[in-house]
């Protein structure tokens, strides 16, 4: 279990005004400004959840994985994983835990994928017959037997993060922080990606932490999200109750042939393109099978599709309600 | 301890991959290793009362051209450079590894490597070339005790590389630090002009810090400048600096990193 309980942070940052003067200046006197990037922050996560941490850029999500693996010591609060403080214990908590950064590399550039597996085998000292039994497990789950023998910067970006992502695996972590996964991937891949860690948190109940700004990911994988802004916990809660909290319209897109409809009370057109519209419909107003028939009844229509407002709308509704 | 074996094995694998460097560095090592014994031939030959022989001199020079990527400090761990600046070290710290004990010993493994490449051609060629301008073989006790005093001269090169490192956490840009560092290192550990050629005074006082416990002892005593109980003294100067600096760099390590901000991603 992950426990998360008025966790603050803050890091200096040295500032000056541009221009040649005031570089010389600053060789001898600088000006700090302090960032607040943890405010109070407080959450508990169960073992073998998978939840999605989300934020804009700067909002705090990377300050609050580095903080439960050790790598940073924040200002004043507990955290607890497993029941072991990160930053104090540290050795000992990393060994079950699993990181990835998606922007960085864990792999050695220059040599074989399984060098660098075989040494995190002997950085965890797992014996070898757990070694192999996980490394064949993952080389099948991510189709990896071709790309183990290859160095590392001989990958393309999809290859490297299907190894980056078996490697922490390994030593089979209790808690897998995932920050930005599938950042750069394309659709083949990230829905490799996606599936492959439902599947570890299925089958191992592995508890994983994933953060992103890919709407997608956490609709795939998630059904708790923590919406962090400002460095302070502004949401924690399902994914559909998200939804409903922003709005509850329903988006309808149609193609036709022929005359273009009129809109009804409770529509409002969102996009019009030759022989093809988006309306947005208050389902309150008008039902939406009246919306259906109001509209089939004034030209040809070719196809329906209703949909709810997608995650990507929400995220954007939601940054915008908070001002973050 | 098998964890450390490992990273060592990996960085020696790393480093013995690049036939093109070593080549060049071969030849660059012999270049340079004539030019200098010139340079030193034409003061000889200029008169003088120097306290290291010609032929002592040149054999410290060859010596010094075969191992000198084992005893720089400053350049050859980038990669360690590295993940400070990008914040890879954030991974290193994912590992149930103690961070000191895991870069020092790729600090080790990153000087050891190219030199394996590096120093058995060069010694050929230093062996091959004619009298007085070759290097010589000293006694079996002499080989004996340059090789002990090249693994604690390499332990210290490691110490103050790691010093070297954990400045790194401070400073945005390492230019200045690798600047400074590179000419200090160089310059009080002999790198340029053998110790034995510097006034007495000054000698004194050098003889007594780290650097002179990185290559000038080792190269000192295997061209037989440094014998006897000289040369036991000395290496128990390079044994007080292994442990004084390997102390100094754990215990600014541990400190550090409470105070470590990794950025952005």
């Amino acid at each position: 279990m992950i426990e998360f309980k008025n966790i603050c942070k803050t890091y200096r940052v040295a500032k000056r005004q541009a221009g040649f003067k005031n570089a010389v200046k600053s060789l001898f006197s600088r000006e700090y400004e302090t960032i607040q990037a943890l405010v109070d922050v407080s959450f508990r996560i169960n073992d073998g959840d998978i939840i999605g941490y989300i934020g804009p850029n700067g909002a705090g999500k990377s300050t609050t994985v580095k903080v439960m693996c050790g790598i940073l010591t924040p200002d004043s609060g507990i955290c607890r994983i497993n029941g072991k403080v990160p930053w104090k214990e540290r050795t000992s908590h990393v060994k079950d835990i699993g990181v990835v950064f998606g922007q960085r590399s864990q792999l050695w550039w220059d040599v074989p994928v399984i060098d660098s597996f075989e040494l995190l085998r002997d950085m965890y000292k797992m014996d070898e017959k757990r070694y192999r039994r996980n490394l064949d497990e993952l080389t099948r789950l991510l189709d990896l037997s071709e790309l183990l023998k290859t160095p590392a910067r001989n990958l393309s970006l999809g290859q490297r993060m299907r190894c980056e992502i078996a490697a922490p695996l390994l030593h089979e972590p209790k808690v897998l922080f995932l920050d930005e996964p599938t950042i750069g991937l394309d659709a083949v891949s990230k829905i490799a990606v996606r599936r492959f860690v439902k599947k570890i948190n299925e089958e191992k109940g592995t508890t994983i932490v994933l953060t992103t700004h890919d709407m997608m990911d956490i609709e795939a994988l998630t059904e708790r999200v923590l919406l962090i802004g400002h460095g302070k916990i502004l949401l924690d809660g399902n994914l559909e109750e998200l939804k409903k909290h922003t709005s509850t319209d329903k988006k309808i897109t149609v193609k036709y042939t022929g005359r273009i409809p009129a809109l009804s009370e409770g529509m409002k057109l969102k996009e019009a393109r030759e022989n093809q519209m988006t309306i947005s419909l208050d389902p309150h107003i008008m039902p939406v099978f009246a919306a259906i028939a109001a509209l089939a009844s004034q030209t040809d229509l070719l196809d329906v599709s209703v949909t709810d407002i997608s995650t990507e709308e929400v995220v954007a509704a939601l940054y915008k309600e908070y001002h973050i | 301890m098998k964890s450390y074996f490992s990273l060592f094995r990996i960085r020696m694998i790393n480093g013995l991959q690049y036939r093109a460097v070593a080549l060049g560095s071969v030849l660059t090592r012999f270049c340079w290793g004539i030019m200098e014994i010139l340079a030193f031939f034409a003061i000889h030959q200029s008169g003088g009362d120097f306290s290291m022989t010609f032929s002592q001199t040149v054999s410290y020079i060859w010596m010094q051209q075969a191992f000198i990527l084992m005893y720089n400090v400053i350049d050859g761990d980038q990669e360690i450079e590295a993940s400070i600046q990008d914040g890879s070290v954030a991974y290193e710290l994912t590992r149930p590894m103690n961070l000191y004990g895991n870069w020092f010993t790729r600090c080790l493994a990153n000087r050891l490597s190219p030199t394996a490449l590096n120093c058995l051609p060069v010694l050929a060629l230093a062996l091959l070339m004619p009298v007085p301008y070759g290097l010589k073989f000293p006694k079996a006790m002499t080989v004996v005790l340059f090789l002990a005093s090249t693994v604690l001269a390499l332990g210290v090169v490691g110490a103050i590389a790691m010093l070297m490192h954990i400045t790194m956490f401070y400073t945005t840009s390492q230019r200045g630090t690798k600047i400074i560092g590179r000419a200090v290192t160089g310059f009080f550990a002999g790198g340029v002009i053998p110790l034995p050629y510097f006034p007495e005074t000054f000698q004194k006082v050098v003889n007594l810090l780290p650097f002179a416990a990185t290559q000038s002892t080792p190269l000192l005593i295997y061209s037989g400048a440094l014998t006897g109980i000289d040369a036991v003294w000395a290496m128990g100067l390079q044994i007080f600096w292994l442990i004084a600096l390997t102390a100094l760099g754990y215990y600014a390590t541990k400190r550090t990193l409470k105070r470590v901000v990794v950025q952005g991603g």
